[in-house]
């Protein structure tokens, strides 16, 4: 493995130094001229060829004709769209490359590949990537899929990347007036734009490395913000920049309308991005019928923020960003479980093929436009972009580090600083530049070489950097169950001990705006707005999000409660732990734990990267703890709307009831846990306070219920699976199912005394966290449900 | 947090936290009005009820274990220094810091001294042993339900 990354490493420099060359070339030799609008499809794949057929003499009715200027863009659109996907697909065959590589660089390289095919055969790039292109339908695609946000990632954005285009742009400002580089006729505005373009950053491949090696999040998040907000605050800065480049003579009451401008850009892209996510949570709200364009109005309506901002020259990139926040907010509880899926999805193939095809077209780009070289300017540049990152950085966190908890460290800082691409913005903005700018192929082929340096020799570099400096990583290994309780309960420590010292004073606004938001925006602007209605429709959000994400991952054996453990065997690739207690005790412990614990606050989000969903573990726990908590809690017609986790957990033991009722106490144990859901080995999650109306104990009559199973009973044969997509028809009257039917509970407050009553009661025995399966494989061979003998503590 | 009325922390004793516990000037001071902010008796010491008067420890599963941490044995009162030694155990770790006197006390927030403050965590009853019972009684909480949803809001 070794001499292959080593081989990659030294192919990919290679490859940057026969790019380096090709530019050479191009830029000395002759260039041929090149039509404003290209209109051939480049000769990449052989198609069938532009020539029509020759007509007839006798003009008969031609049997087959080709009418390719008809379908040539869109054609031409889908074919690259087409080729860069198939790149991508190509580089996660082999996996080993993507280790090593980052993918913009084999993107870029594919790229370059291509174009230098086309340049040697003359061909023009294609126009489809205009610039305006590439801000009116990619730009906006790639940011709506990032959603966190946090105050010191504005910080690094905003003031790391005015500090760096400003010091970018007067250092070379300095170096222009040096007679020997020949670029004396740059001024200062022209310089500051562009060291405007090129501070933006574009962390891409960094992402993917940090997340490999598994870097804390702390440091993942804050790179991974400021390279979205760094976005908003490049492009203000390089209208504002353009704007004054033009300008024959600057005023101080310039600068101070550049800055005033510059607050307005940005505070309207905001304001903009919240009105149109009001406005989009206000539509949703009455969207209950006609669920299957819910998508759409996600949207059109942040594509509609994105160009309105664009209409006033706001920054449309924050525009789109806040209204994709504001969304998230409030539409996510309005939509259904579909449609957020369908909108997730759809945005994560978006971004993806919008970032795929931008690394592309730089590749193409570069072989085959003008190239104006100058090798001082150039170096220089590249010089001062390094320089000035981490000068940037470094101040930066020593401003920020007393507000932090845990402080960045100069191993995090280096992560940084080192992980300041420069990507997909800069080469758009540079392709804007006015043709008013004399130096512009100057600055266009500077912007190139900073990108393809920094992706290939940073990105390349950064991973065995990184892991030899040994930056503080996360830690994921959680293999263990005795991990994981005292994992648990040293987070729930510290975050009392947090409380206790009363952490931040920004937790009174927050609390001042969630009592506002409660109070008012939330009436209006959500559909059944109860008063607790966050708790409980974020836990049936994240339910059914669960249930989705299991029916795609279920293999359909997954077995019973007690193979939790074996389910934890399965994950481990390595030795089991050994295991003291009984499997019984061992559930026992675990169902305990996941019923009581609950979500741990949690400070950064854990971002599991640009190819998968978003995969919250804790939300697992949510949706296991539900289950436990419904399956204790039945009772009839009081469950909130539609909990489609019920019909999972209920499936399985109404088939019991049948076989059970023989053996049925007369005490109906309601708190019991008979099923704990197959899903468990996911994890904990919190109770809902509509359990909170426990009905105690009932008589098992003869077993009357059975009635709601109906739907459900079908599916015995069927894999959990099947469970859930009957949950439509699931009414909420069902009647609560004997459970457990061993012991007895006398209880009357539900949910808090369950436990203690588990265990004060040493008659009864130990609660079974799986119902005897009494010959339950004829019902349900899926569950299958190996006979405890639960052994009392 | 408005005025209060207790006595402003004099910078002798703020050295002497320094150096005990290992907090920095600003997080003492801050620690401080934190601590006068909770005291309301406002006679410098802080009681149990004291604690449970935080919303957010009340409905944290540990949230007597930890608070009973903040008392030594057998006292009901908890003054600033005992509260700053019990915070000082959450420090993150210095690992720069070879001991190079191996006699002298390890800091506060040693790893020894944070696996020792777990530990107490866990044993209830202070007879330095965990038993089977105390194990599987930290492990069961009590149910907490509805201050849970509360939770879920942060």
């Amino acid at each position: 493995l070794r001499s292959l990354g080593v081989f990659i490493r030294q192919a990919g420099t290679l490859l940057f130094i026969c790019m380096i060359l090709i530019l050479l070339h191009g830029s000395r030799g002759e260039i041929p001229s090149k039509p404003i609008a290209a209109t051939i499809l480049p000769s990449v794949k052989p198609d069938g060829g532009v020539q029509a057929y020759p007509e007839d003499q006798k003009n008969n009715l031609p049997m087959f004709t080709m009418n390719y200027p008809r379908i040539q863009i869109p054609f031409e659109i889908t074919l690259w769209v087409l080729l860069a996907s198939f790149a991508k697909i190509g580089f996660h065959v082999y996996h080993k490359i993507t280790i090593w590589v980052p993918e913009s660089c084999l993107l870029i390289s594919i790229g370059l590949i291509v174009g230098a095919i086309m340049h040697s055969v003359h061909e023009e790039p294609p126009a489809v990537l205009t610039s305006n292109v590439f801000f009116l339908y990619m730009l906006p695609l790639i940011v709506l899929d990032f959603v966190a946000v946090f105050m010191q990632v504005l910080w690094f954005a905003v003031v790391g990347t005015l500090w760096n285009s400003i010091g970018i742009g007067i250092s070379l400002f300095a170096i222009c007036q040096i007679p020997a580089f020949g670029v004396q006729d740059i001024n200062l505005q022209e310089n500051l734009l562009f060291s405007a373009i090129i501070s933006a950053v574009d962390p891409v491949a960094v992402l993917n490395v940090f997340e490999d090696v598994s870097v804390n999040e702390q440091l993942y998040i804050v790179v991974f913000g400021e390279c979205l907000f760094n976005d908003a605050v490049t492009v203000v800065l390089y209208n504002m920049f353009s704007f004054v480049a033009e300008m024959p003579v600057v005023e101080p009451v310039d600068v101070f309308i550049g800055v005033a401008r510059f607050f307005i850009v940005g505070l309207g892209g905001m304001a903009f991005g919240i009105l149109f996510g009001f406005v989009a949570a206000f539509t949703t709200r009455f969207t209950s019928k006609v669920r299957e364009i819910e998508p759409l109005f996600v949207f059109m309506y942040s594509y509609l923020a994105y160009l309105v901002a664009e209409l006033f020259a706001i920054s449309s990139i924050m525009a789109i960003i806040t209204c994709a926040l504001t969304m998230k907010y409030y539409v996510e509880e309005n939509v259904s479980q579909r449609s957020c899926t369908t909108i997730r999805h759809v945005i994560k193939m978006l971004a993806s093929i919008s970032e795929t095809l931008i690394f592309f077209f730089l590749g193409v780009v570069t072989i085959t436009t003008d190239h104006e070289w100058n090798w001082g300017y150039i170096l220089f540049t590249l010089l001062f972009a390094f320089v000035w990152r981490g000068l940037g950085i470094l101040v930066l966190t020593q401003i920020i580090n007393p507000f932090r908890t845990i402080p960045f460290n100069m191993k995090d800082q280096f992560g940084l600083a080192y992980g300041g691409l420069r990507g997909a913005v800069s080469f758009a903005l540079a392709f804007t530049l006015p043709d008013t700018i004399g130096r512009k192929q100057l600055f266009v082929t500077a912007t190139i070489a900073v990108i393809l340096f920094t992706v290939f020799l940073q990105g390349i570099s950064i991973r065995p950097l990184i892991e030899f400096i040994n930056v503080r990583r996360t830690n994921r290994n959680l293999e263990t169950i005795n991990v994981e309780i005292h994992g648990r309960l040293m987070e729930h420590t510290i975050a009392g001990i947090e409380d206790l010292c009363g952490q931040w004073s920004r937790f009174y606004w927050k609390d001042k705006f969630m009592k506002f938001n409660n109070r008012i925006l939330r009436k209006i602007l959500i559909r059944d707005s109860r008063a607790e209605s966050s708790i409980v429709a974020l836990y049936k959000k994240l339910e059914l999000q669960n249930a989705m994400e299991i029916l795609d991952t279920a293999s359909g054996d997954i077995s019973a409660a007690p193979s939790i453990v074996s389910l934890y065997e399965e994950k481990k690739s390595s030795s089991k732990p050994q295991k003291k207690f009984l499997a019984a005790d061992l559930k026992n412990m675990h169902d305990i734990l996941s019923k009581n614990m609950y979500k741990i606050r949690e400070r950064t989000v854990a971002y599991r990267g640009k190819h998968a969903l978003p995969n919250d573990n804790h939300t697992r726990e949510i949706l296991i703890r539900r289950h436990v908590s419904i399956r204790r809690s039945l009772r009839p017609g009081s469950f909130q709307s539609s909990y489609f986790s019920l019909p999972a957990g209920k499936s399985l033991e109404s088939t019991f009831p049948a076989a059970r009722r023989s053996y049925a106490d007369d005490h109906e144990t309601l708190s019991e846990v008979a099923y704990p859901s197959q899903r468990s080995r996911f994890g904990k999650p919190a109770r809902s306070s509509s359990s909170k109306a426990m009905i105690p104990l009932r008589r098992l009559g003869t077993l009357e219920e059975v009635p709601s199973t109906d739907v459900l009973n079908e599916d015995s044969s069927s894999t959990e699976q099947g469970v859930f997509r009957t949950n439509s028809s699931y009414s909420d009257s069902h009647v609560p199912r004997p459970r457990r039917l061993n012991s007895s509970f006398d209880n009357n407050n539900g949910s808090a005394d369950d436990l203690r009553n588990v265990h004060e009661e040493p008659s009864s025995p130990p609660p079974g966290w799986a119902a005897e399966p009494r010959d339950n494989t004829a019902r349900n061979p899926l569950l299958r449900r190996p006979q405890w003998t639960p052994k009392r503590k | 947090m408005g005025s209060r009325a207790s006595r402003l922390l004099r910078e002798e004793e703020i050295e002497e936290i320094k150096k005990e516990t290992g907090f920095s000037h600003s997080q003492i001071t801050r620690l401080y009005s934190r601590f006068t902010s909770l005291d309301k008796g406002e006679n410098g010491t802080l009681s149990r009820e004291d604690f449970q008067r935080i919303p957010e420890l009340a409905i944290n599963p540990l949230g007597d274990r930890i608070i009973n941490a903040f008392f030594p044995e057998g006292e009901d009162q908890v003054n600033f220094r005992g509260f700053m030694r019990t915070l000082a155990h959450f420090r993150p770790i210095e690992d720069n810091e070879k001991n190079k006197n191996p006699s002298a006390t390890e800091p506060l927030n040693s790893r020894t001294n944070k696996l020792l403050f777990a530990f107490r965590l866990y044993d209830l009853d202070r007879d330095d042993k965990i038993s089977r019972d105390e194990l599987l009684q930290v492990l069961e909480k009590v149910d907490v339900e509805q201050k849970m949803s509360i939770r879920f809001l942060h």
